[in-house]
C-alpha cells in the first residue's frame, strides 16, 4: 500500500501549477469568460507541446503512454486554476471512444484536435447512465453514415473539433463522430461561463462509426468512470482554492480589533472546509487509481468520489463566500467563478443523490 | 500510488486471516472488551493470545515485545480484525497512548517494566487526565504531587477515567509546581492502581454502563522512578499522549466504523429498508465517509512512513470518525422505526443499536471535544490566530 504520487507526477504537478499561474491568472480567467470563444485557443497547442493532451495515449499513436493517474494530477491543477478549455471533454470524456481510431488519437496527442461527447437529449436521457434511451438516429448513407437528432448540455460544444454522438442505428446504440457546422451549434447560456454547454441540431450529418453497439458497454463505463473521477479531482482543486482564500482572508481581515480567524464561528468553518476537502481528496485519488488500474470498483469509486468532492467543493465555496463577507458576494471577486464551476461539476452526469444511488446499488443490490 | 498489498503484505494478511479463523472462540465475535461486551478475563485471555501470536504491538520494537513491522501491517491487522469482528485488544489506552508515550519519553527501566506487559494484556492502563475543574483546559489541573525524598505524595481527584475500575496502571498528570505558569508545573507519572490511598468509584454513563470512573488520591506514594520525562515538563509528555489518542487511535476507530457500516447494511436489508430511496442515499453517504476516512488515514500513514512525521491529515481522523459514527447510529435507529424504543432483550439485535447510538454521543466529547479539535486544526494545522 502506497498513497504517494511518484516524483515524476509531483514534477508534472509543479510544472502545471507554475504554467497555469503564469498563463492563466485570475484576471485572464475573468477576461476569457467574457470573450466570444470563452477560451484561449493557442493554449491547446502549448498544452500538447507540454505533453498534456497525449499523456495516456499509447506511444505508437504519438502519446506518452502514461496512465489516468498522471492525467489526474492535471485535472486537479486545471481545476485549481479554473482553466477554461476542453481538456476535460477531450481527454477525460472522449478518449475511450477514440481507442480504435489511431488517427484521432494522434491528432489529440498532437494538439490539432479537440473533442467532446454528446449524450443528453431534450426530453430524453441526460447522462451516460441512460444512454440506452437516446433517440438520435444513425443511418447508413452509401458506404458511410449520417446522424440526425438534437443534443443538449454538450460540454465545450462551441470549440470541439469532433463531437462524439451517442446515437441509435438499426443494430442498436453506438457512437459516431461528426464535425458539425457552426450553424448547427448553439452555445446555451451557462451559469459557469468558463465551461459552456451547447445545443446541437443535426440533419443527416455525415458521420463516422467509432463504437458499434456490441462494444458500447465497456466504452460507456470507461467514459463515465474517467469523467466522474476527473470531475472529482477538479473539484478537489476548486476546494483547495476556496480553502486558501478563506484561510488567508481570515488571517488578514480585522474586525473588532482582531483578525476574524480568531473567532471560532469563522475558524471552525475554515477547519470544516479543510476537513471535507482532505476527505474528498483521498477518495478522489483512490478513484483515479481504480480507473487507471481498471479495478472492478472503478465505477463505484468514481461515483462516490464525484459526489463527495463536488459537495466538498460547493460547500467550500459557500463557506468561503460567507467568510469574505460583502466582498465575497461581488462579481469582481474570483470566488463566484469557482462556486459556479463547483456547481457545474455537481450537476454533470447527475447530482450528488444520483451518484449516491450508484453507490447504494453496489452496497445493497449485490 | 498503489492500493494493492505488496507480496509480503498479502502473505501477512493471509496468515492473519487464517489465524483469526482458527483462534477466535465461538461467541466472541462482535464483542469488544466493554461493559456488556467481552468479560475482563476473556478479554485478557484474547489479548494474551494476540500477543503470543505476534499480533499485538506490530509496530513496536522487538526488544519491547513488538514485531518491528511497518505501519502498513498495523493497518492490515486492524482491517482484518474488523472484517472478522474480532474483539479488540483490552489495552486500548495502553497500546494507543501509554505505550507510545513511554516509548518516546520513558526511561529504559520504564520501557522494560511496562511495554511487554502492556502488549500481553497483563497490564491494563487507564488515563488520569481530566478533573472536575479541568477538562478541555487540561493544563489547569490541580491534583498535586509533593516531593517526599525518593517518592511523591499525590492528593487530588480525577474524573471520567475509562477502564479505571479494571486498570492495573494509570498515566497520571499532576501539579508539581503551583508557582509557575500552568503549563510549566506539570509532571507525568506512572501510577500503580493498587497503591494504598487510591479509591475508584464508577460513574454510570447515559448507556447505563459504568465504563468510566472517578479516582480519588489520598496520600498516594509514587516512586520518583515513575516520572516520565523531566519533573515539571509533563505537559510536553502529555501532548505526546494526546497526539496518539487522536492520531494512532484514529486507525482503530476507523476499523470500528468499518464494522458498523457492515452491520448497518445488514440491518437495512434485514428490515427491508433497502428499497427506501432515502435510506439508500444515507447508507451510501455513510459508506463514502468511511472510505474517505480510511483512505485519509492511509494517506497520513504514507506521509509518516516517508517523512517520519504524521501528515496533518491525521488530525481529521478522530473528529470525523466521531461525527460520522453519530450519524450512522442514528440512521440505524431511524431504520428501526417505532421499534427503536425497545432496547435490551426486547430490542432488535438485543438492543445493540440503542447502545451504540447512546454511546456515540460520548465520541465527540472524549479524547478532546469536537470544538477543541476544530480549534487545533485551525490554529496548529492551518495557522489561524489563537481564539484565546
Ligand atoms: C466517554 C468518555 C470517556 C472519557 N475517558 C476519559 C479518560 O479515560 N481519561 C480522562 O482523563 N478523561 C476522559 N474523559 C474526559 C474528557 O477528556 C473530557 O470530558 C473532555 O476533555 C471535555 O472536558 P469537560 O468534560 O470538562 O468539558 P469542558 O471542557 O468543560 O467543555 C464543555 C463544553 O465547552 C466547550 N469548550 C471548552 N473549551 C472550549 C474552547 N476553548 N473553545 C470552544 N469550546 C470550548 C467544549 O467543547 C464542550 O462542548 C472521557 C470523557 C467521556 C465522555
Amino acid at each position: 500500500m502506497d498513497f504517494a504520487f511518484t516524483d515524476e507526477q509531483e514534477m508534472l504537478r509543479h510544472q502545471a501549477r507554475s504554467f497555469l499561474a503564469t498563463e492563466f491568472p485570475a484576471e485572464r480567467i475573468a477576461e476569457l469568460s467574457f470573450s466570444e470563444a470563452g477560451w484561449d485557443e493557442s493554449s491547446w497547442r502549448t498544452m500538447a507541446e507540454l505533453g498534456w493532451t497525449g499523456l495516456s495515449i499509447p506511444e505508437e499513436h504519438g502519446g506518452a503512454g502514461m496512465s489516468f493517474l498522471d492525467e489526474s494530477v492535471l485535472f486537479e491543477e486545471l481545476g485549481y486554476a479554473l482553466y477554461p478549455g476542453p481538456y476535460l471533454s477531450t481527454v477525460a470524456l472522449t478518449l475511450p471512444a477514440f481507442a480504435d481510431a489511431p488517427d484521432l488519437l494522434a491528432s489529440v496527442a498532437a494538439g490539432t484536435a479537440t473533442a467532446t461527447v454528446a449524450i443528453a437529449e431534450p426530453g430524453g436521457p441526460s447522462s451516460l447512465e441512460d444512454a440506452g434511451g437516446v433517440r438520435t438516429e444513425a443511418l447508413r448513407a452509401g458506404r458511410g453514415w449520417s446522424v440526425t437528432g438534437t443534443k443538449e448540455l454538450v460540454c465545450d460544444l462551441a470549440t470541439a473539433g469532433h463531437v462524439v454522438m451517442v446515437a441509435r442505428s438499426e443494430e442498436g446504440v453506438g457512437m459516431w463522430s461528426v464535425a458539425p457546422p457552426v450553424s448547427s451549434r448553439r452555445v446555451t447560456s451557462t451559469m459557469d461561463r468558463s465551461r459552456r454547454l451547447g445545443r446541437l441540431v443535426l440533419e443527416e450529418e455525415p458521420a463516422r462509426l467509432l463504437v458499434g453497439p456490441e462494444h458500447l458497454e465497456p466504452v460507456l463505463r470507461q467514459m463515465r468512470s474517467r469523467g466522474l473521477a476527473a470531475l472529482a479531482l477538479e473539484a478537489v482543486g476548486i476546494a483547495q482554492k476556496a480553502f486558501e482564500l478563506a484561510r488567508d482572508y481570515s488571517k488578514e481581515r480585522k474586525q473588532f480589533d482582531k483578525a476574524i480567524g480568531a473567532y471560532q464561528a469563522i475558524s471552525h468553518q475554515v477547519s470544516n472546509i479543510y476537513i471535507d476537502m482532505e476527505l474528498a481528496r483521498s477518495l478522489a485519488y483512490w478513484a483515479a487509481w481504480c480507473v487507471a488500474e481498471e479495478d472492478p470498483r472503478a465505477p463505484t469509486a468514481a461515483a462516490a468520489a464525484k459526489a463527495l468532492a463536488s459537495e466538498a467543493a460547493v460547500a467550500a465555496c459557500e463557506r468561503s463566500i460567507q467568510i469574505h463577507g460583502g466582498v465575497g458576494f461581488t462579481w469582481e471577486h474570483v470566488l463566484h467563478r469557482y462556486y459556479k464551476r463547483a456547481q457545474w461539476i455537481s450537476s454533470f452526469e447527475g447530482g450528488v443523490s444520483a451518484q449516491r444511488a450508484v453507490v447504494a446499488s453496489s452496497l445493497l443490490d449485490a | 500510488m498503489d492500493f494493492r498489498d505488496t507480496p509480503e503484505e498479502a502473505a501477512f494478511r493471509k496468515e492473519l486471516r487464517g489465524w483469526i479463523e482458527a483462534h477466535l472462540p465461538e461467541g466472541w465475535r462482535g464483542r469488544n472488551p466493554t461493559p456488556g461486551g467481552l468479560e475482563v478475563d476473556a478479554a485478557r485471555e484474547w489479548s494474551k493470545r494476540l500477543h503470543e501470536a505476534g499480533y499485538a504491538g506490530l509496530t513496536w520494537p522487538l526488544e519491547y515485545g513488538g514485531q518491528g513491522a511497518p505501519y502498513t501491517y498495523q493497518a492490515i491487522f486492524l482491517e482484518e480484525m474488523a472484517r472478522a469482528e474480532a474483539p479488540e485488544h483490552i489495552g486500548v489506552i495502553g497500546l494507543g497512548m501509554a505505550g507510545p508515550t513511554i516509548m518516546v519519553h520513558g526511561t529504559e527501566e520504564q520501557k522494560r517494566a511496562h511495554l511487554h506487559k502492556t502488549l500481553s494484556g497483563e497490564e491494563v492502563w487507564c488515563q488520569g487526565f481530566s478533573e472536575p475543574g479541568s477538562g478541555s483546559d487540561l493544563a489547569s489541573l490541580r491534583t498535586k504531587a509533593e516531593d517526599a525524598g525518593d517518592h511523591y505524595i499525590v492528593n487530588g481527584q480525577k474524573v471520567w477515567s475509562s477502564y479505571a475500575h479494571i486498570a492495573d496502571m494509570c498515566i497520571l498528570v499532576v501539579r508539581t509546581d503551583a508557582s509557575v505558569p500552568k503549563h510549566k508545573g506539570i509532571t507525568y507519572l506512572l501510577v500503580d492502581m493498587r497503591s494504598a490511598g487510591i479509591d475508584v468509584r464508577p460513574l454510570v454513563q447515559i448507556t447505563g454502563d459504568p465504563e468510566f470512573n472517578e479516582i480519588f488520591f489520598t496520600d498516594v506514594a509514587v516512586p520518583k522512578s515513575n516520572v516520565v520525562g523531566e519533573v515539571n515538563e509533563g505537559w510536553g509528555v502529555a501532548m505526546t499522549t494526546l497526539l496518539h489518542e487522536r492520531g494512532t487511535l484514529g486507525f482503530a476507530l476507523t476499523a470500528r466504523l468499518e464494522v458498523a457500516v457492515a452491520k448497518l447494511i445488514a440491518l437495512v436489508k434485514e428490515r427491508g429498508a433497502d428499497a427506501d430511496p432515502i435510506v439508500r442515499d444515507r447508507v451510501a453517504q455513510q459508506w463514502m465517509e468511511l472510505q474517505a476516512l480510511k483512505l485519509t488515514n492511509y494517506r497520513a500513514l504514507t506521509t509518516l512512513m516517508k517523512t517520519g512525521i504524521p501528515g496533518p491529515e491525521g488530525s481529521i481522523a478522530k473528529l470525523h470518525w466521531s461525527e460520522s459514527n453519530q450519524r450512522l447510529t442514528k440512521l440505524a435507529l431511524d431504520v428501526l422505526g417505532p421499534h427503536a424504543q425497545l432496547d435490551g432483550d426486547d430490542g432488535v439485535w438485543g438492543g445493540y443499536w440503542q447502545h451504540q447510538q447512546l454511546r456515540s454521543r460520548g465520541n465527540t466529547i472524549e479524547a478532546g471535544t469536537s470544538e477543541i479539535l476544530r480549534n487545533i486544526i485551525a490554529e496548529r494545522v492551518l495557522g489561524l490566530p489563537r481564539s484565546r
